[in-house]
């Protein structure tokens, strides 16, 4: 590659300009394709849900809805249809499990990365591994043994074996990032906090949690947006209507061979909504934990 | 475990400059405070990682399972859909990943705007997404086909009557909602090398794809093993995807390992056959994890 000549002030003007112009043009179509990309699966759920009777526009060829109208996201609010009876309790779950989730992997995740990041046990560096081991393990292959476990500890369905196969799957990936962001903490504070007799309880809750508040806040966000979205423990776990969430309802809609499709897909918009806006609201947040990771820091 | 975030977990499992051995006695407070911190997640771990696991590894020790399973075409099928969903899932996806963020490095207010819509994919949950992508490509009317009709006349494909046609739309999907996600991980890279080596490789005349060859994919190229290798152990137990945008159809002509073995397990009330097929993609999960692990040990000293 050396040998090709250096482009830039030896070139003549024109030419130059000409290949910034398709250079330009190149991304502006490079754009409208992302766009288009991104924005098609989105165009079709609204596409049916804002068509008021089924079956009128996904299966007539039509590509905009004849008579748009919010009646679905009516139904769907109001709990009108029966897979989506109750639909505010079946929500209410979705964000049980969501904060359950979140509660317990931040005091979890916090107490284990404390202990084994700033403690003579972070000696014991097996330990530490545990984690690592969790990462290896496919989720949807672990819940097969997991759905016959839970029968022996009695949670058969229960919201609280979905919370404790979140808190499994969302605790390793906490202890991690706490490692991590820890080690911006210097470990003097520590020191200085036990000579003047402080317990490790009181450094951990004086010291450690007040200033891992921005890491928190992004494994908090995590866990939440994690639990409300997982899907197949959620669908393999809880049966009865009263355990349902709406990844359920939706799933039920799915499996069902006659079923209103416009409420189904007001439904998926409904439970994609709390998401995206947390999502959009800690932008920087979640993609933060990225930067973090992404080069190894 | 398809979490998104997560890639930034492994990163961190950096060996640190070899600590002491654990030597005893410890101050006996601290050693029962640390002990008492460990508790609830070793109590986690043990009741929902190594007791399933063990339960699992139990149900599926039978070898007569095995000759069950390679006796069942079905499961012939899944296996070579498998390989396919996983290579192409992963590596299409990276490579567009690692071009696309080259895109978004463009410093222009349009772009940026862009990129807000663009991670959408991804902060929508995966239900709502793939039960989209399935109503997309549904029977003859789908919307994709009607866009078809519409924009060119063309007839479009009965998608879900074929099994080639099924698994690449699983493959799509799946990459539709995952792209965003390792875009951003590789412009986070990206934007982490040094301003000075892109005005070096300026001067040396390294410009477009050049300097993407020359001075990008070396810099970055650890990092992309790293996050393939990641996002292999990912894609390979992605339930999600197949069992909702194809369903295995037609006829479970498209089905991957996860769904097979959650198949066996729950319609056909075989669990210890859906055991042994999900362990039989352990031959390849071991090594990838294994490797990974070595790499991210690796990896602080790299860049």
């Amino acid at each position: 590659m050396s040998v090709a000549p250096a482009p830039g002030q030896a070139a003549p003007r024109p030419r130059y300009r000409l290949r910034r112009a398709l250079g330009e043009a190149a991304s502006v179509a490079l754009g409208l394709v992302l766009l288009i990309w991104s924005l098609l699966p989105v165009y079709n759920m609204l596409l049916i849900a804002l068509d008021p009777e089924e079956g009128e526009t996904e299966f007539a060829g039509l590509i905009w809805p004849p008579e748009p109208s919010l009646e679905s996201f009516r139904v769907v609010l109001v709990g009108g249809y029966w897979f989506i009876e109750h639909f505010w309790h079946k929500f209410g779950n979705s964000l049980y499990l969501g904060l359950m989730t979140m509660v317990l992997t931040l005091l979890i995740g916090s107490l284990a990365s404390f202990a084994l990041g700033r403690t003579r046990l972070s000696r014991l560096r097996w330990l530490a591994s545990a984690p690592l081991f969790t990462y290896a393990i496919p989720a949807s292959f672990l819940v097969i043994p997991f759905h016959r476990v839970m029968h022996v500890y009695g949670l058969t369905d229960n919201l609280w074996a979905v919370i404790a196969a979140d808190v499994t799957f969302a605790v390793p990936y906490a202890i991690l990032i706490f490692q991590q962001y820890a080690k911006l903490i210097p470990i003097e504070l520590d020191e200085a906090a036990r000579v003047d007799g402080g317990s490790l309880a009181q450094v951990y809750l004086r010291i450690y949690l007040p200033l891992m508040a921005p890491a928190l806040a992004a494994v908090g966000t995590f866990a939440l947006l994690y639990a409300w979205s997982e899907y197949i423990y959620q669908y393999l776990l809880l049966s009865s209507e009263r355990n349902m969430t709406v990844a359920v309802a939706i799933a039920q809609f799915f499996d069902a061979d006659e079923a209103p499709w416009n409420y189904m897909m007001a439904t998926a918009i409904v439970y994609s909504l709390p998401p995206i806006a947390i999502f959009y609201a800690l932008r920087r947040t979640m993609t933060a934990g990225l930067t973090f990771g992404g080069v190894g820091k | 475990m398809p979490t998104p975030q997560a890639l930034a977990a492994g990163s961190i499992a950096v060996s640190r400059p070899g600590p002491p051995r654990w030597r005893l006695p410890l101050p006996g407070s601290e050693l029962a405070w640390a002990i008492a911190f460990v508790i609830p997640y070793a109590a986690v771990f043990l009741a929902f990682v190594v007791y399933p696991v063990a339960y699992g590894l139990s149900l599926a020790r039978d070898p007569s399972l095995y000759v069950d399973l390679v006796s069942d075409p079905l499961y012939a099928r899944t296996v070579i859909n498998t390989l396919l969903f996983v290579a192409l899932g992963v590596n299409v996806k990276m490579f567009l990943a690692l071009l696309v963020s080259g895109f978004f490095m463009r410093r222009r207010w349009w772009i940026r705007a862009l990129l807000v819509v663009y991670i959408l994919p991804w902060a929508l949950p995966s239900v709502p997404a793939f039960v989209s992508f399935h109503w997309m490509l549904i029977g003859e009317y789908g919307f994709l086909d009607s866009l078809l009709s519409a924009l060119f006349g063309i007839e479009g494909p009965i998608w879900f009557n074929d099994r080639w046609l099924a698994l690449g739309a699983d493959v799509v999907s799946y990459i539709w909602k995952w792209l965003p996600f390792w875009t951003l991980v590789f412009l986070a890279g990206r934007m982490a090398i040094p301003r000075e080596i892109y005005d070096a490789a300026d001067v040396d005349g390294a410009t477009g794809p050049r300097r993407f060859l020359h001075v990008v994919y070396p810099l970055l190229a650890n990092m992309y093993l790293v996050c393939t290798l990641l996002s292999t152990l990912w894609t390979i137990g992605d339930f999600t995807t197949v069992s909702l945008v194809s369903g295995g159809a037609p006829a479970r002509s498209s089905e991957v390992l996860a769904t097979l073995g959650i198949h066996y397990a729950f319609d056909v009330g075989v669990p210890s056959l859906g055991v042994a097929a999900v362990l039989s993609a352990l031959p390849v999960l071991i090594p990838v994890a294994a490797i990974l692990m070595r790499r991210l040990q690796m990896r602080e000293v790299q860049l």
